[in-house]
């Protein structure tokens, strides 16, 4: 069958489903939506902007009929108990939802915010497919024909049938002996990459401070895992100490207490010795916290890892100030001062949800 | 799409001419054996595989496939009203599945044929969305497949704005006629015979006299009484290229094409039940089948308790009118008995019931037929109720199990298939071309944010701004927008009514 019609309006919805998340994108980044709707490969979008609009009724159409037990006065069976109920014979609020895969989500979020890909380095872990001529096929172009190949099979073939003659060796191929050089598909190894997520769980980063590491950390991870193939994340909370915990953790913890954030950089410092040596891995720490530190002289203790040996080990070290009530903001304003003109560390002020998506841009920006 | 093996062939002629035996009437119906992709793909389309091209119909086929894939739903059969009908018979169906579906596609086949209100659709509907495509896809290489796809999004979010029953109406179009609403004269300055050629002279009558002519012409309204047609009226007067016209001409056939499904949803598969389940249980199905084939039968009748089930509610009562009818329960005497006891047991062998569901087929569409056939009776037998929300638990709860509440209930939700009633009231709005239209409230808000938006697609068709009038809790409301920008103020209701209501009246003068 030729290409069906069914295709053409099929890809010519996935082109406007496509058109409708880049002028959204925004809105989905700052209200979160997105997360927690993700599976392996897939984000399901609500699109209700993409359905026709039409002169209909809206939801104050709360009567209706039913069928079935039950008194006057008595609940409708089978609906929610939230009173969210979508009983009914107009189908309550149907909203449009599409499935779009974290790829193409990855790729929208570049186009929007003009990111550059990274260019790979390192060597290991990861793998690529190459292809090369060396595997064996029974279809091919004349210019890929495999002569000794082909001889011999068709050689088989007389052999086999008794049409050979050894004392007059000619030996005619048929299409059946022919064979051909075909692509193989090699995995090579290539460069890998690890994430490590610091977050401050001190009592200041309050619930939407922690909401906004989360969007922030989602969005991260979806434009990484689109430029490596494999991508490790490993998750640290400190306040005046660090642990490595799992995400679930990482997003729900609250702790209280003060604040030192040299304990994480030296936690940090040791998984990517253990773990994520240099010579292999591309490693993008990222810190998020409200800007307060203990002490000034943990913040130069923090500088001091820093330079030494953190930004020699990773790719570039990323720092996203969340804006919280209590926090003061100091710390960005000390990194700043001491790495001023370096590269390898980007800082950013999170004020609120619309702050993620330059954020973004800021700490993806450089194409490291 | 391949034709039938041998073995549903001969299912096809044993059905087929079974349903004959019972009296149904149908066009020649060609099954196509498809794949469920296949199917699929045709049921995004409507069942017409060749229509135009166009997003929403890629959007459908998504998420058919993908709750297909995902187990949660499997299209059994789909069959479209033209001559001869298609049927879609899905390969990977059991045997008594396919019997099944046969003998269900004969029934909406006979509905199709014989329903009054199916009676001014094309049959040759195939043919025509095919022709519609091609004109479509030609504008598209013509102007652009944009410009032209922007122009099907904004008819469309219109489509429902269609009068279903003026097919069946001349509807007084509400033009003056030559002679007719009385010419004014012009009046004369009084004045003595010999003076009057001065006085009044002919030039300055003959004047004034086109004057008013024109300001009568003026105040004529436009259109002359509302209309629900409002593509017709967009048609008609709105500033439309020869494209766009034609486009607008096609999309409101199509709509007018599918409109009768829309009336007779209840009826068309209450039919098609009836037969299938007829046919199955006393001839098609062997012993062998009949759990599988009870077991499809009843998950495609099963109700939930805060939903209505079209197969449902049309097979219940049309199998209760050929039993009122069998036993003579029905006329004049059987109504004023109200013994409840006596009506239970009334059993006078009229044996008038098949005659009768074969006369409700042709005559009655659902609104008509809920109405006329839901009796006590029978609501109570289906333990019908009408539910509403409550205000302090936010729940759903039954509210009254009363016939007459359930059905004015299921009428209110039938009503103009479920679509709110809109009409043109005038297409001059304060003399400055604007068009304004009223919503029939009754109860029922827009979706104000929707309603907004298809505003907006209609001020691209009609060049001018344009307002609608609707109510929200009861409070008059007018939506408007100018091109730019949305409004919506409150007003005081009746100005619309009353412009409708005094529109509506003859000219009289």
């Amino acid at each position: 069958m030729a290409v069906r019609r069914i295709d053409q309006d099929h890809t010519r919805f996935r082109q406007i489903v496509r058109g409708k998340i880049k002028q959204n994108l925004k809105r989905f980044v700052s209200s979160g939506e997105l997360i927690g709707k993700q599976g392996d490969k897939f984000v399901s979008i609500p699109m209700p902007q993409i359905a026709l609009p039409r002169f209909r009724y809206g939801e104050n159409k709360k009567d209706g009929v039913g069928q079935g037990e039950g008194e006057p006065g008595q609940p409708v069976p089978g609906q929610e108990g939230e009173g969210e109920g979508q009983a009914g014979e107009n189908a309550g609020k149907h909203t449009l939802e599409v499935d779009v895969s974290l790829e193409d989500l990855a790729r929208i979020l570049g186009e929007e915010l003009e990111l550059p890909n990274i260019e790979p380095r390192g060597k290991k872990n990861l793998r690529a497919s190459a292809g090369r001529y060396t595997g064996i096929s029974r279809n091919g172009p004349q210019s890929l024909r495999h002569f000794k190949r082909t001889f011999r099979e068709a050689l088989k073939r007389q052999i086999a049938s008794g049409t050979y003659d050894p004392d007059h060796p000619v030996i005619v191929p048929i299409r059946d002996d022919m064979r051909f050089r075909s692509v193989q598909t090699r995995e090579v190894p290539q460069a890998s990459a690890a994430v490590i997520y610091m977050m401050d769980v001190s009592g200041s980063m309050g619930r939407e401070q922690k909401e906004i590491v989360r969007i922030e950390a989602f969005w991260i991870d979806t434009w990484l895992r689109h430029q490596y193939k494999n991508l490790e994340v490993c998750y640290l909370v400190h306040d005046a100490a660090a642990h490595v915990v799992d995400q679930h953790t990482f997003f729900h913890l609250r702790e209280s207490g003060g604040t030192k954030i040299s304990s994480a950089y030296e936690l940090c410092l040791q998984v990517m010795r253990d773990k994520y040596p240099v010579a292999e891995w591309n490693v993008y720490p990222f810190h998020f916290s409200d800007g307060d530190n203990w002490s000034s002289r943990d913040t130069e203790r923090c500088v001091d890892l820093l330079k030494t040996t953190m930004l020699p080990a990773c790719n570039q070290f990323c720092y996203g100030q969340v804006k919280s009530a209590y926090g003061s903001g100091q710390f960005k304003k000390d990194l700043d001062q001491a790495f001023r003109g370096d590269e390898k560390v980007i800082t950013t002020d999170i004020l609120d949800r619309d702050g993620i998506l330059p954020s973004i841009k800021d700490f993806l920006g450089k194409g490291r | 799409m391949a034709n039938l093996t041998p073995d549903l062939a001969a299912l096809r002629d044993e059905a087929r001419d079974l349903a004959r035996s019972y009296g149904l009437d149908f066009y020649e119906v060609i099954f196509e054996l498809v794949d469920h992709d296949e199917l699929n793909m045709v049921a995004s389309y409507g069942g017409f595989p060749t229509r135009y091209p166009h997003w929403r119909f890629g959007m459908e086929y998504e998420q058919l496939s993908k709750s297909y894939a995902w187990g949660l739903s499997k299209i059994y059969e789909l069959v479209i009203n033209n001559d001869p009908c298609y049927a879609y018979l899905m390969r990977s169906n059991s045997i008594t599945d396919q019997k099944l579906v046969m003998a269900h596609v004969y029934g909406h086949c006979d509905f199709f044929k014989n329903n009054a209100w199916f009676s001014h659709t094309s049959r040759k509907m195939m043919d025509v969305l095919a022709n519609h495509g091609s004109r479509v896809r030609r504008y598209m290489d013509r102007h652009g497949v944009e410009v032209v796809e922007d122009f099907l999004d904004v008819v469309q979010s219109l489509d429902n704005l269609i009068d279903p029953y003026s097919p069946f109406i001349h509807r007084d179009d509400g033009r003056v006629r030559e002679g007719e609403g009385g010419v004014r004269e012009v009046k004369k300055i009084a004045a003595k015979d010999y003076m009057d050629r001065f006085i009044n002279p002919p030039q300055f009558l003959a004047e004034q006299k086109r004057k008013m002519q024109e300001e009568d012409a003026r105040n004529r309204c436009f259109p002359a009484r509302p209309t629900r047609d409002v593509l017709k009226f967009l048609l008609d007067h709105a500033p439309l290229q020869l494209w766009q016209q034609d486009i607008l001409a096609m999309m409101r056939e199509e709509a007018y094409y599918f409109a009768p499904q829309g009336m007779t949803k209840i009826m068309n598969e209450g039919w098609a039940v009836y037969w299938h389940s007829k046919l199955m249980t006393q001839h098609l199905v062997d012993a062998s089948e009949i759990v599988h084939y009870c077991d499809t039968h009843s998950g495609t009748l099963a109700t939930r308790p805060g939903q209505i089930n079209p197969y449902k509610m049309g097979v219940e009562l049309f199998r209760d009118i050929e039993q009122r009818w069998d036993k003579g329960r029905f006329g004049e005497r059987y109504q004023a008995c109200d013994d409840p006891e006596v009506r239970r047991r009334w059993n006078e062998p009229t044996k008038l019931g098949r005659e009768r569901i074969f006369e409700v087929r042709r005559i009655y569409n659902d609104v008509t037929f809920i109405d006329e056939f839901i009796t006590p009776e029978f609501a109570e037998d289906q333990k019908l109720f009408v539910y509403g929300r409550n205000q302090q638990t936010g729940q759903l709860e039954i509210v009254d199990r009363d016939y007459r509440k359930v059905k004015n209930q299921l009428l209110d939700a039938l009503t103009n298939f479920g679509n709110p009633i809109i009409r043109v009231v005038d297409g001059n709005y304060q003399n400055r071309g604007e068009l304004y239209l009223v919503h029939d409230w009754c109860g029922a808000d827009l979706q104000m944010e929707h309603a907004q938006m298809t505003l907006s697609g209609l001020q691209k068709l009609w060049g001018r701004p344009v307002h609608l009038e609707t109510s929200e809790e009861g409070k008059g409301k007018l939506l408007s927008f100018d091109g730019t920008q949305s409004t919506s103020k409150d007003i005081t209701k009746t100005t619309g009514q009353a412009l409708a209501v005094g529109r509506g009246d003859p000219p009289s003068r």
